[in-house]
């Protein structure tokens, strides 16, 4: 085909192109004056606001461009730990959270960034978890960007039908029976709906908390797992049984997404996730049971303690980026209470980055457009990485470990624990794989010989 | 004739339930393109709505639908171009003039692509970084062609061997060299096997997610980076993400249907003889 | 097409001096290729290396290899990948030669049914991946769960009763129209002079299936299975955005086995290893494939 063939020529200079050569110079000065900032965040919708409002920080800031690399949480997080590890230096602003924030500014590859802070940016403002959760030894690496905690989604047109009433602090074994109440497959509706798809990221986050708040715990305080205790066993037991009788087929595909699909499709009863899916449950674009949906606070079991999980999204600064100083005031923007008012102006307040500051949960107009605003808050002040369990414990973190080893080692439980799930084995001998599983990991990382 | 009407009315019959079948994975991602998210999940799944644009619309305002597709075709074409320039002599060598070990070079041309790439991608990084090719163009289009150069070996080899030797000998008979062989003769009579290897090449360089989302940033990104911004770890995206891959595979299926009809006329040999 | 006189003989004495030099680019290019990051991969293999844990560096010998090779899930790891490579291979061949024969005769817009039945191949993995799952194979939402209840059946949870199978049909899906366009093309070179001689010969349409148009494809067919074996060797995107190599080990196959070792515990060592592992493993499939299809290499 000679056309093809052409077509590959195409890199020969014709009269035409030369023509451009003034303006490809004219633009080239123009850019050069400019500084070039390549940031890597996950495409989750509060970010891609923040994609579209960073046009205004570029005009209040000409000498600044962005450039937005977006990739989906798991497939980012290995991007950019891969490049941060071996210092390729392709980004300049990273999109980390809680769990890497504390690791990596332990190793030193993140810029500090609670010192030059503008006078306007009040870091007293942000709530108190989440400023922990993105700090080592008291020194923040990472400034917030959303923050999030659990709680219990919950169809109040399904309960009073029912006559059943959902108190703002079920307990797990309430939830069980409501569930059992509400499973009407033969129309559709599942009793419950909780993730089942194996990553640490994904049902492991969830059943840390169940785990957690049933009193048991990953490790005791010499490291040794403790995934054949009883706790655990009670815990994955119950789960198993719960999501076995009253949840929907395809369960251990069904992660944060597709459970979310589902409950927005209408066919849960009852979530137990991730606060930020409140918004969206609201919003009838995106849900068909807008005018449907209640929020509970997230079911507890022996002690409220790690019941419900903390997490934050945050903007973060390699050590080895060459424009340190460009980036700092994109990041300032960013999680700044103007960038929050600004969004409130531009999309609404329900779309505001929910549950980083405190000043955004005394804003009237903020409460009055999410209902779920005060539960939110509630959630993530309650929740204590530093405290997980009412056991003691070595580690930091509620629905993840953050130790760098927790990836592998959520991944592979996460697995076992599907595998119960579908059947496949019993809940001892998927709990018995996993303890033998996270033992060989921490003996190979060194915690002990 | 009677007769081929009804031999093609059967042949239809048989061939085209398995294209429609085939295809509906595509068509009914095509479809969900159109459809509002909540739709787009929604159980019966729905055939008759409202088509809307949004999806498109908020796809083309969120990412750089023109750069990204400008960076595939460059890194599509360029690593396909390179690897036949360097394919084809090599496989006309070993297909007419063949030693003992053609055979075990074949074989070992085709072992160099047997690990995962998983396994070498601190290596290739490094390598990358060490040389300045992150995020640039040209480090995806040699990396391209590399891995896809046994490939295309192997296949321009297979289509060269179908050739009819005793046309290439009436044309050494005349006294004609190696490159006028090749260019003169033995392309156009290969030239279906040999388009269809480039096609190939040209998807798998145009479709391959691994390397060109780890080994790029924001420059160099091409289409696999844009597909990949839209698979959203949160909230409903299968709408939009239809809408990204109908754009992200819409240059791909042109120049499938354009080469189509150089492959479905096929070799004349009757003609040549 | 009269059979053609050997005169392979003849071809050697030939001077091998223009093709050596025509064989040599691509010969040095590979070796380079191969040499290169394979040489590292090996060394690193030999190398205590977690990109996490920086300072930790020294020589580990064949901690690694010992660390793989106990690894339980190892063997599960190397049996999935060999089912799913014979399964994908075997549908794909199978109706890939089946279609090639459809596809070959005189239809109505042959041209558009080819186009169709090779768009498959024309979609990213992840995506193909992503719409198999959700939008078909879901057992709530999915088209094919909507299907069998439309007749009555209970709808099959692909995912959790049959992961290994579920995978194998998404990714025979994608590369069955990479067998068809092969043999197709192949079949295209079939004089048709051969074909009317042995119609006239009284041959029906099966003995000339199995007489005339199998033997021609061999070559081709072998083509597309050491081609296809390479890449469903190291199939990771479609398991990855799927089932995550769940449940339990159901579908982790040896790429995603090693994809655990280098981005979630970042273990470069680790991965290495299993690299290497997967290599030998490859090289030992090829040698047991090129046995099978070694006529098809006739030179």
């Amino acid at each position: 085909m000679h056309g093809k063939v052409d077509e590959k020529k195409v890199k020969m200079p014709s009269p035409r192109r030369l023509a451009l050569v003034p303006a490809i110079l004219a633009s080239a000065v123009m850019a050069t004056a400019q500084t070039q900032i390549t940031i890597a965040t996950v495409n989750n919708g509060d970010m891609i606001i923040m994609q579209r409002l960073s046009r205004e920080f570029e005009k209040q800031n000409p000498d600044i461009r962005l450039n937005w690399v977006i990739l989906e949480e798991n497939v980012l997080r290995a991007r950019v730990t891969t490049d941060i590890a071996s210092r390729g230096s392709q980004f300049d602003i990273l999109t980390i959270g809680t769990y890497e924030t504390p690791i990596w500014g332990k190793r030193g590859w993140l810029t500090r960034l609670d010192q030059d802070l503008p006078a306007g940016y009040d870091l007293g403002d942000v709530l108190k978890p989440v400023r922990d959760g993105l700090s080592f030894q008291g020194q923040l690496y990472a400034l917030p960007f959303y923050g999030e905690s659990s709680f219990t989604f919950y169809r109040k047109d399904l309960f009073e039908a029912a006559g059943l009433k959902m108190p703002e602090q079920p307990t797990w074994d309430d939830i069980a029976r409501f569930a059992k109440a509400l499973h009407h497959p033969e129309d559709g509706v599942y009793g419950i709906c909780l993730r089942g798809k194996p990553g640490w990221g994904e049902n492991i986050g969830f059943i840390s908390t169940l785990v957690h708040t049933f009193g048991g715990r990953w490790f005791d305080e010499a490291w040794r797992p403790e995934l054949d205790s009883p706790e655990w066993r009670q815990a994955v037991a119950f789960y198993v049984d719960l999501v076995r009788e009253c949840g929907p087929p395809g369960v251990t595909s069904d992660g944060h997404n597709e459970c979310r699909a589902l409950f927005a499709t209408g066919k849960c009863a009852i979530w137990v996730d991730a606060t930020v899916a409140a918004s969206y449950m609201f919003d009838p674009a995106e849900s068909k049971v807008a005018d449907k949906v209640a929020f509970a606070r997230a079911p507890v079991h022996a002690s409220p303690v790690g019941s419900q999980w903390l997490w934050s999204w945050a903007l973060a600064i390699p050590a080895s980026s060459r424009h340190t100083a460009e980036a700092k005031r994109f990041i300032q923007w960013a999680t700044s209470k103007d960038y929050i008012r600004l969004v409130a102006r531009t999309d609404s307040w329900a779309a505001v980055p929910p549950g980083t500051r405190r000043s955004t949960y005394e804003e009237p107009q903020y409460i009055k457009a999410a209902p779920f605003a005060g539960l939110t808050l509630k959630a993530i002040l309650a929740a204590d990485p530093a405290r997980p369990t009412v056991k003691p414990v070595p580690y930091i973190g509620i629905q993840f470990v953050a130790i760098p080893e927790f990836q592998s080692i959520g991944t592979q439980v996460g697995q076992f624990i599907a595998a119960a799930l579908s059947g496949d084995t019993t809940v001892e001998q998927a709990l018995r794989s996993a303890q033998a599983a996270v033992e060989r990991t921490m003996q190979r990382a060194g915690y002990y010989r | 004739m009677k007769k081929s009407l009804r031999d093609k009315t059967l042949g239809s019959a048989a061939a085209w339930p398995v294209a429609l079948v085939m295809f509906f994975p595509i068509f009914w991602m095509f479809v969900s393109g159109f459809k509002t998210e909540v739709e787009a999940v929604s159980t019966p799944p729905k055939l008759v709505f409202r088509p809307t644009l949004e999806n498109y619309a908020a796809v083309w305002q969120r990412a750089d639908y023109v750069k990204h597709a400008g960076n595939s075709v460059v890194i599509s074409l360029g690593s396909t171009l390179l690897a036949l320039i360097i394919a084809v002599p090599a496989a006309y060598a070993m297909a007419f003039f063949p030693t003992r070990r053609t055979r075990g070079m074949l074989l070992w041309m085709l072992s160099t692509k047997m690990m995962p790439s998983v396994g070498v991608l601190v290596p290739i990084y490094l390598l990358f970084r060490d040389f300045g090719l992150l995020d640039k163009r040209l480090g995806l289009i040699l990396l391209y062609t590399l891995v896809n150069l046994p490939v295309v070996v192997w296949m321009v080899f297979t289509f060269f061997k179908d050739v009819p030797r005793e046309i290439l000998e009436a044309g050494r008979m005349d006294g004609a060299g190696p490159k006028h062989e090749i260019v003169n003769l033995l392309l156009p009579l290969a030239f279906p096997g040999v388009a269809s290897t480039a096609l190939l090449a040209i998807i798998l360089a145009w479709n391959e997610s691994f390397w060109s989302l780890n080994l790029t940033a924001a420059k160099a990104a091409p289409l696999t980076a844009f597909m990949a911004s839209f698979s959203s770890p949160e909230g409903l995206f299968w709408a939009k993400l239809s809408a990204a891959s109908t754009m992200a595979i819409a240059p791909i299926v042109v120049l499938g249907w354009l080469s189509q009809r150089q492959l479905v006329r096929g070799l004349t040999f009757g003609a040549i003889k | 097409m009269a059979s053609r006189p050997d005169r392979s003989a003849g071809r050697r004495r030939r001077p091998s001096s223009p093709a050596f030099a025509l064989k040599l680019p691509a010969f040095l290019i590979l070796l380079l290729w191969a040499v290169v990051p394979l040489a590292m991969t090996f060394w690193f293999s030999l190398q205590r290396y977690n990109l996490l844990s920086p300072g930790v560096r020294g020589f580990a010998r064949l901690e690694n290899y010992r660390y793989l090779l106990t690894d339980p899930g190892l063997a599960t790891a190397i049996l999935n990948t060999l089912v799913l490579v014979t399964g994908v291979l075997a549908i794909t061949v199978g109706l890939g030669t089946l279609f090639a024969v459809l596809f070959d005769q005189p239809l109505f817009g042959r041209g558009v049914a080819r186009v169709l039945v090779i768009a498959p191949f024309f979609v990213m993995p992840t995506v193909s991946a992503l719409v198999w799952k959700n939008m078909l194979m879901d057992p709530v939402n999915g088209v094919l769960a909507w299907l069998a209840r439309g007749v009555g059946l209970r709808p099959v949870d692909w995912f959790s009763e049959a992961p290994l199978a579920a995978i194998v049909v998404i990714v025979a899906w994608q590369w069955l129209p990479f067998a068809l366009l092969v043999l197709l093309t192949a079949m295209q070179s079939l004089d048709p002079e051969r074909r009317e001689a042995a119609r006239l010969d009284g041959a029906g349409p099966l003995a000339m299936f199995f007489f005339i148009t199998l033997p021609h494809l061999r070559r081709a067919i072998g083509v597309v299975v050491m081609i296809e074996t390479i890449f469903l060797l190291s199939v990771f995107a479609e398991i990855f955005v799927t089932t995550a190599g769940g449940p339990g080990l159901a579908t982790t196959n040896l790429a995603f086995l090693i994809y655990r070792f280098a981005l979630l515990d970042f273990d470069i060592g680790g991965a290495s290893a299993g690299g290497v592992l997967a290599i030998l493993l490859a090289n030992i499939v090829a040698v047991f494939l090129m046995r099978a299809v070694s006529r098809n290499l006739e030179t």
